[in-house]
C-alpha cells in the first residue's frame, strides 16, 4: 500500500502549495512505514519535478501528453493510472483544480474523501484526521469510513519540510482521459502571487475610503512581495473585484503574514483569514473588534501608516 | 429549462462557533439558519435565468431533516416553484451527493446548481462528488453561467484567474458570490411568503447512502495572546517585530 500526491503545476511551474502536499504525503508514509510516488500530468519541465526531491518524495512518474488539463482531466488520468498500483491515499494540494479532481477522483473509485486538512491522521485504525471547519472559526477530527481516501490540504496549514532526497522520474502512459468540458480561454496571472497560496496578504477595508486610494496598499503589497486582498464591503461596492474578497463567503486563506488595512474585524471576516501566523492591524478606530484576533496593532490613519511602513521596510532591506 | 438547485441549512454568516457535550456537537442555543450563501448566489441565478428562460421551472432540492424547512419555504418565497427533502440528517458530502444523484437519476434535470462549498464543514466536494455519480460535467466554483439551447458558458474560478468553458448540459455548477452580485439578491415579501405555502414540497425518504466522514470531536482555534500596539510614529518598530520576533518577513 502506498501514497500518491499529484504534482500539480501551473504553465509547468510546481508551486509550493503543491510542495506542501508532498511534505504531507511524505510525513504520513513515514508514519505508516510506507512509499509515496508522486503523479504529474502534461507539460511540466523535468527541473520543477526536481523540486519534490527536496522534500522527501524519491519517484515521480510522469505521464506525457496532455497539453490541456482541468480536473475532470486528472481524476480520469488518476484513476486509470492507479488502478494497477496499491493506492490507499490520494493527496491533493487546496487548490482549485485539486478541490475540483479529488471528489471525481474518491467516486470514481469508490473512496472516501476529506478536504480542508491540517495534518496527518493521529491514528491508522480507524484513520482520524483533523480538518478546519466552520470557515476557520473551528477544527473537526474525523473518523473516516474508508481504508482507501482521497485526502486535500488545506494550503498554509501543514507547511513545506525539506527532506532532500534523490529522485527518479519515470515516463508511464494513462489510457484514462475525459473530454466533456471544453475549454475556452485562461484568464489567468501565473506571473503575480495568487491569494489562495501567497504567503503575505495585504488587505484593506472600506477606512481607505475609495477605490482610488489603493496606491498605497499596493505600494506596500509591492514592497513586501504580498498579494492584496480586500473586505466584503469594498468587492460589494466594486472598489477591488471579488476574487481579492477573503472572509467567511469570499475567500479563506492562512497566510505567515496578514496585514489588515482599514477593516474593522466583523466576525464573517475574521472567519477568513483567523488562521493566518501573524496578524496586523491598521485601524483608526482603537475599539476595532479586530485588534482582539491580532498579533500587532497600530492605532492610526491608514494614509499616514502605511507609506511610513512601506518607506521603513524599503529602508530595511536597503 | 428544469433547473434543480441544491442547498444547505447552516449557522448565519455571524454565529460565534462554540461546542457543547465534551465538544462533540455545535452549541445551538441561539443559533439562527439560513440558507447555505453559496447556494443563495445559485439560487438567485437560477430564478434569473427562469426569468430569461419562459417556461422554466426552479426546483429545490435539500437533504435534511424537518427542522430545515424554513430554509425551504424561504427559498420557495424568493421564487423557486417546487421543493424537494429527502427526509434524513446530512451526514457528509458523499451521502449528500448520493442521494441527490439517485432523485437526479429519476427525475433529470437541464441544470442542477449547488454552492461551491458550504460554510459550515467547507467541504467543496458536493458539486464535483455530484457531477461524477451523474456521469455529467461540474464547474465550481463558478463565476459566470449563461445558457444558450442546450449549450452551458461557463466561467470556472482557478488560482489566480478564471477559465472559461462551454459544456453540453445537463451539468452540474458551484454557486458562489460573483456568479450574481450581492444587491441582486432577493429578499423574501409578503406575497411570496404567502405563496411560498401552498408550494408544493414533497417529501422523499432516503435511500440510505453510505457516508465516509464521522465527526468524533471538535476542537476551538487556539486563543490568540494579547495584541502589541505599535505607535504610529514608530513604524520601525514593527519592521523589526515582524522580523525579528514573528519572523514573517
Amino acid at each position: 500500500m502506498s501514497i500518491l500526491v499529484y504534482i500539480e503545476h501551473t504553465n509547468g511551474k510546481v508551486k509550493k502549495n503543491v510542495l506542501e502536499a508532498a511534505s504531507y504525503a511524505v510525513a504520513y508514509a513515514d508514519k505508516m512505514n510506507t512509499t509515496v510516488f508522486g503523479v504529474a500530468i502534461g507539460n511540466v519541465n523535468d527541473n520543477e519535478i526536481d523540486k519534490l526531491g527536496n522534500v522527501g518524495v524519491t519517484r515521480v512518474l510522469k505521464v506525457a501528453g496532455h497539453d490541456y488539463l482541468n480536473h475532470q482531466k486528472v481524476a480520469a488520468i488518476i484513476a486509470s493510472l492507479s488502478s494497477d498500483q496499491e493506492v490507499n491515499s490520494f493527496v491533493f494540494a487546496g487548490s482549485s483544480e485539486g478541490k475540483g479532481a479529488g471528489p471525481r477522483l474518491a467516486v470514481k473509485i469508490d473512496a472516501g474523501i476529506i478536504s480542508e486538512v491540517v495534518d496527518i491522521p493521529s491514528s491508522s485504525k480507524p484513520i482520524k484526521i483533523k480538518k478546519k471547519a466552520f470557515s476557520g472559526k473551528g477544527f473537526a477530527n474525523i473518523e473516516l469510513a474508508n481504508e482507501k481516501n482521497v485526502i486535500i490540504i488545506s494550503t498554509n496549514s501543514f507547511g513545506v519540510h525539506e527532506k532532500i532526497v534523490d529522485l527518479a522520474i519515470e515516463e508511464v502512459s494513462s489510457s484514462g482521459n475525459d473530454d466533456s468540458l471544453t475549454h475556452k480561454l485562461f484568464d489567468r496571472d501565473t506571473e503575480g502571487i495568487s491569494l489562495p497560496d501567497a504567503e503575505l496578504v495585504v488587505s484593506a477595508g472600506r477606512g481607505l475610503k475609495g477605490a482610488e486610494n489603493w496606491g498605497i496598499i499596493e505600494d506596500l503589497a509591492l514592497t513586501l512581495g504580498a498579494a492584496t486582498a480586500c473586505s466584503k464591503p469594498v468587492s460589494d461596492i466594486g472598489w477591488r473585484g471579488h476574487h481579492e474578497h477573503v472572509g467567511q463567503t469570499g475567500i479563506a486563506i492562512s497566510p505567515n503574514l496578514y496585514i489588515a488595512i482599514g477593516i474593522s474585524g466583523a466576525i464573517q471576516h475574521l472567519a477568513g483569514v483567523s488562521s493566518s501566523k501573524t496578524i496586523v492591524v491598521i485601524n483608526t478606530d482603537s475599539e476595532a473588534p479586530f485588534f482582539k484576533a491580532a498579533d500587532y496593532g497600530i492605532i492610526g490613519d491608514a494614509f499616514e501608516v502605511v507609506p511610513k511602513l512601506t518607506a521603513a521596510l524599503k529602508a530595511s532591506k536597503d | 429549462m428544469n433547473i434543480l438547485v441544491c442547498i444547505s441549512s447552516v449557522p448565519d454568516t455571524t454565529t460565534k462557533i462554540n461546542f457543547t457535550d465534551n465538544n462533540t456537537s455545535l452549541n445551538a442555543a441561539g443559533v439562527q439558519y439560513i440558507i447555505n450563501p453559496n447556494d443563495e448566489f445559485g439560487l438567485t441565478k437560477a430564478l434569473q435565468l427562469k426569468e430569461s428562460n419562459p417556461g422554466s421551472k426552479v426546483t429545490i432540492i435539500h437533504v435534511g431533516p424537518a427542522t430545515n424547512d424554513p430554509v425551504i419555504r424561504k427559498s420557495l418565497a424568493i421564487g423557486a416553484d417546487a421543493a424537494v427533502r429527502i427526509n434524513t440528517e446530512a451526514l457528509d458530502a458523499l451521502q449528500v451527493s448520493g442521494e441527490i444523484a439517485n432523485y437526479v437519476n429519476s427525475n433529470p434535470y437541464d441544470l442542477i446548481i449547488t454552492g461551491k462549498e458550504s460554510i459550515d464543514y467547507n467541504g467543496a466536494i458536493v458539486p464535483h462528488a455530484l457531477g461524477e455519480m451523474l456521469g455529467i460535467p461540474s464547474v465550481s466554483p463558478c463565476l459566470g453561467l449563461n445558457i444558450n439551447g442546450q449549450e452551458a458558458n461557463l466561467i470556472g474560478s482557478v488560482d489566480g484567474g478564471k477559465e472559461e468553458f462551454t459544456v453540453l448540459l445537463p451539468v452540474v455548477v458551484g454557486g458562489q458570490k460573483g456568479m450574481v452580485e450581492e444587491s441582486e439578491l432577493r429578499i423574501p415579501n409578503m406575497r411570496g411568503i404567502m405563496q411560498a405555502r401552498s408550494k408544493p414540497l414533497l417529501v422523499l425518504d432516503a435511500i440510505g447512502c453510505k457516508k465516509a466522514q464521522t465527526v468524533v470531536n471538535y476542537d476551538s482555534p487556539a486563543p490568540k495572546e494579547a495584541c502589541k500596539m505599535v505607535d504610529s510614529n514608530n513604524v520601525e518598530e514593527l519592521v523589526k517585530l515582524l522580523q525579528n520576533e514573528a519572523k514573517v518577513i
